[in-house]
């Protein structure tokens, strides 16, 4: 049978913002976001916390014009999404999006909750898109939490990738409920992107 | 068995590191990528439907007008959302952004010397209906110069993003238009494999034209469909 074939990715360019998080940018007129980086907005169950970082070049650069997206299950673990069968009643939607331009340091940066383990063999993370101008298809990546050391162990994912390289997916623990996640596009800390 | 999202046609795809795209080579990832089994976490995704798109949102000719309205060859930009079977996927969100008329983003950090229309804010969203259509009314996107390399301009192109029904069938991507002579000289374009480029290029269509008013192109959207295949356990 003859398929269609995908059609290509191209780059979002430097001037995502007012497309794609024109709240975040400030722009004034034109579209609401649909969605941004306080995702724990409302009445939402669950510990709330705050994940943070920067974006890094090939030359340790920061990089002022990325585009993080979250979607993450639930405190319960339940994804927002008809393919989950125990569905979710949390008023949790689960997505996230972060521009890096807006920040004084060029940091991303999501208010939500922490999420539960969507399933057995699976500890507790959120899947990450990474774009930006530069890249002319977008990478996907995990965050892992750095107190979750047991569950972490068991992750099946994690597991997979070579020992030496997973701290690049653990959001580490800092001060409160902020955990620090740092992207690195390149070097000998590159961040491990999956072919999903 | 379960469905199993199709793997991306890397074959159709452009690499990440690219020289002639001057941006790419200390931006893309350089090790190899470590295979992701498909969990609940990649064949969930976010839903945005009808609740996500309100007013004039689909209609960029209207959507940033403050006094008057935007400069510019109007135009109308449809087709259909498929999966790689050619399913229409319907309720699936559809994201762009241009540049104005006069090749200019209302961006803060564009400094394009070329006028900002103050009608014209340039973003816009809709949602495919039951067949898996959506319809923009917009402005043509003029060519603006870009620091790649001299005298580098970019073709006419409109943004879009699209979540389709996973987090796996995520796309960013552009839209050109056909016959422009931009295209052959612009390495983002020729980043894509020339086997699937043209899959990028709207076609003009006289069906889609409305008499007395707007030009019609027409850009169907191809995203990884899914095949029954064995679940990761």
């Amino acid at each position: 049978m003859t398929k269609l074939r995908q059609t290509p990715s191209q780059t979002v360019g430097p001037y995502f913002a007012y497309g794609l998080s024109p709240e975040q940018y400030g722009y004034q007129h034109g579209l609401t976001s649909i969605a941004g980086h306080d995702m724990a907005a409302g009445d939402v169950e669950g510990q709330q916390i705050r994940i943070e970082g920067r974006v890094f070049d090939g030359a340790g650069n920061v990089i002022s014009d990325a585009l993080i997206e979250v979607w993450q299950a639930d405190a319960l673990g339940r994804y927002a999404h008809p393919a989950d069968p125990r569905g979710s009643n949390s008023n949790f939607k689960g997505f996230g999006r972060c521009g890096t331009g807006t920040d004084p340091q060029n940091r991303f940066w999501f208010d939500t909750i922490k999420p539960g383990a969507p399933e057995a063999g699976q500890a507790p993370h959120l899947s990450v898109i990474v774009t930006m101008r530069g890249m002319l298809l977008h990478a996907f990546t995990r965050i892992y939490f750095s107190d979750e050391a047991s569950a972490n162990a068991a992750d099946k994912v994690l597991n997979a990738v070579p020992a030496e390289r997973r701290n690049t997916l653990i959001a580490t623990k800092r001060d409160g409920n902020v955990y620090r996640f740092d992207i690195h596009m390149q070097g000998d800390n590159e961040t491990v992107f999956f072919d999903a | 068995m379960n469905d199993t999202v199709n793997p991306r046609d890397w074959a159709g795809q452009p690499a990440y590191i690219v020289p002639e795209y001057k941006s790419t080579p200390l931006r893309g990832p350089t090790k190899p990528l470590i295979p992701l089994p498909q969990t609940l976490s990649e064949v969930t995704g976010p839903v945005y439907g009808h609740e996500a798109v309100t007013g004039n949102d689909a209609d960029l000719t209207r959507n940033g007008r403050r006094n008057g309205e935007p400069l510019g060859e109007r135009i109308i930009v449809a087709g259909r959302v498929l999966d790689e079977d050619g399913r229409p996927l319907p309720n699936t969100l559809l994201e762009i952004w241009q540049a104005n008329a006069g090749g200019r983003y209302i961006h803060a950090t564009d400094q394009h010397d070329a006028p900002i229309d103050p009608n014209f804010f340039g973003g816009g969203r809709c949602v495919t209906d039951a067949e898996g259509r959506y319809q923009f009314m917009t402005i043509k996107p003029g060519a603006y110069p870009w620091p790649n390399h001299h005298n580098a301009w970019r073709p006419n192109h409109i943004h879009f993003s699209l979540f389709g029904p996973s987090f796996l069938t995520r796309l960013v991507t552009q839209m050109y238009f056909p016959g422009d002579p931009l295209l052959d000289l612009d390495p983002i374009f020729l980043a894509t494999p020339a086997e699937t480029r043209d899959l990028l290029v709207s076609k003009f269509s006289l069906d889609l034209t409305q008499p007395n008013y707007a030009l019609g192109y027409r850009f169907d959207i191809v995203l990884r469909g899914r095949s029954a295949t064995p679940m990761e356990a």
